[in-house]
């Protein structure tokens, strides 16, 4: 049942199979907003994406998991184009963005929120200023209108009221909301979330999860959802792609996950080390 | 014995290829300072005329100037002082202690001042922007910005470039000033030397040109400690470590910039002086 990195990445695949993998690198259009075709990244001589080939549908959430270091942020990165590919094509919207120029690159990344692994708040700024920057950097709306989106923004995260507090003075769990507060300001099309639940306690993780199946909710947006906590992966994903050393090595909706009998995806799974993890301990 | 010149060779042949590797490094990191510095300028000219600019440049020329005041007030003083207790046995043995204001003011305002406000301004200024900038780049705030549409360099480099380039002649006049009191202190009030002489040879000495030569090499030494500072915070490895090692980065080599540049601005300044008024004996 194990699905192969070359099954998967294969070029030309139009249809998805019956696990409901999405198609291939077919030509960008219908229902597929972003497509990753082709892509490797290299950091000196570490190889961290290896020709991955993805494509994302609109208004659905997809969570990208696999174990630390196999390449989850940077393919988040790639998404948005804060980093570049060696080789390989971005597309958002069937328009080819991963060589347009920072400044081209700015209309494209407004139509996102990013939400940070450590949050990235700016430390110089109130909660309230965060939030508003985006809406000041991009919009000509007045201080009035701006103060109500930024309280609307910080209601729908569940803590108004914080505004005039600074980052420093707030727990992970709620810099994490916050930050996800920002990153919705301008009403993106796209939420990507990197590790959006790492360092928080299972309440407040499942208080991230809920927030993300609320903005798919009420927002309609489509999100992409990097992490390794299965619990979040089951509760917020339609759609769950595998990683591991830069390959896509499975790619299913999540009751695939709970039946597979794939050996590497079951040991990520269920949380079990492979013997070759175990035997490098006795060395 | 041939084995030997195989060794010899081959130890030859790795030493070759290492100070290639370094050559190499050297270059890609000397070309991606001068990019970093391109675009400074370029977002400069094409957002110096905009509010939004000044209103970012403002709280920053607080920082480096009504900040860096006190300090740059102590060097000038120290300086003028110091100058005066090495030269005044000198001059008293030959009897030209009256002319201790000419020679004490003319050094400090066309090299001591400028030189040392501009150290001062590297360790104080140079020190807070790398690690400030250094923490923003590890934390990912820099690329928050860069994800919400925002370029780094626009919001973060320019403003600080701006207030260092502007301010550190302003900084720099008021270190003369003070070095000139502190020159007066040991000379008039420590040593009894006449107060008119020593004015009267100051005005004779220093002129205009000593002045404006002093405050072009100072515009020169701001920006470079901007540039310099900003550009190691940007690209510093991640970490404490990275941070503090940029920060120690940015100091040496803002320091050596000064010292280059003086030497380079000093040859300059002073062929055109020459060119224009001809040589001006000192004593």
């Amino acid at each position: 049942m194990g699905l192969s990195a070359a099954a998967v990445t294969a070029p030309n695949r139009s249809k998805p199979d019956s696990l409901g993998r999405g198609a291939g690198p077919a030509p960008p259009g219908g229902d597929t907003l972003i497509e990753l075709r082709d892509i490797s990244k290299r950091f000196g001589t570490l190889q961290v994406l290896n020709g991955l080939t993805l494509s994302l549908e609109g208004g659905k959430t997809t969570v990208v998991i696999g174990e630390s270091g196999t390449g989850k942020s940077v393919l988040l990165k790639h998404i948005m184009v804060l980093l570049r590919p060696d080789s390989g094509a971005v597309y958002f919207r069937g328009t080819r963005i991963d060589h347009l120029s920072e400044a081209e690159l700015s209309p494209f990344r407004q139509r996102f929120g990013f939400l940070f692994q450590m949050s990235a708040l700016f430390d110089s700024l109130t909660v309230g200023e965060n939030i508003a920057f985006p809406l000041r950097e991009h919009t000509r709306k007045s201080s009035a209108e701006i103060d109500a989106i930024v309280a609307d923004k910080l209601r729908m995260v569940g803590l108004d009221g914080l505004q005039p507090k600074r980052p420093a003075q707030l727990s992970g769990g709620q810099r994490k909301r916050v930050a996800l507060a920002r990153a919705i300001a301008l009403d993106p099309e796209v939420v990507l979330y990197d590790e959006p639940t790492t360092g928080l306690d299972p309440v407040r993780a499942d208080v991230i999860n809920e927030l993300i199946r609320k903005l798919q909710r009420e927002l309609g947006v489509t999100s992409i959802v990097v992490t390794h906590d299965m619990t979040s992966a089951y509760k917020v994903g339609d759609r769950i792609v595998m990683l591991d050393r830069g390959r896509i090595i499975a790619d299913g909706p999540p009751d695939y996950y709970r039946t597979t009998d794939d050996e590497r995806v079951r040991r990520f799974v269920d949380g079990r080390a492979s013997p070759d993890d175990l035997a490098a301990l006795d060395d | 014995m041939g084995f030997g010149t195989t060794a010899v060779s081959s130890r030859a042949a790795s030493l070759l290829a290492a100070a290639g590797d370094r050559t190499l490094t050297g270059l890609v990191e000397f070309g991606r300072f001068w990019r970093f510095a391109i675009q400074t300028h370029w977002w400069i000219a094409r957002t110096i005329l905009t509010r939004r600019t000044w209103k970012l440049v403002i709280p920053e020329c607080m920082d480096v100037g009504v900040m860096s005041l006190p300090v740059i007030l102590v060097t000038g003083g120290f300086v003028g002082m110091v100058l005066a207790v090495q030269a005044i046995e000198q001059f008293r043995a030959v009897g030209l202690e009256e002319q201790m204001g000419g020679v004490v003011n003319l050094s400090v305002v066309r090299e001591l001042g400028p030189v040392l406000a501009g150290v001062m301004i590297a360790g104080r200024i140079g020190g807070a922007l790398t690690a400030e900038l250094g923490t923003m780049n590890v934390t990912e705030q820099i690329d928050a910005l860069r994800s919400m549409g925002t370029d780094p360099i626009r919001y973060l480099v320019v403003p600080r470039f701006l207030a260092c380039f502007l301010l550190t002649p302003v900084l720099t006049l008021y270190c003369d000033v003070m070095g000139s009191v502190g020159g007066w202190l040991v000379t008039v009030v420590l040593s009894g030397v006449d107060s008119g002489p020593y004015w009267e040879y100051t005005r004779d000495a220093v002129g205009v040109y000593d002045v404006f030569s002093g405050t072009v090499k100072s515009f020169a030494f701001g920006g470079a400690i901007a540039l310099i500072s900003c550009y190691k915070g940007f690209h510093c490895r991640a970490g404490a470590e990275g941070v503090g090692r940029a920060c120690t980065e940015a100091f040496v080599a803002s320091f050596v910039a000064i010292l280059v540049m003086d030497f380079f601005l000093a040859l300059l300044l002073q062929t055109i002086g020459n060119w224009i008024w001809g040589f001006r004996p000192l004593l």
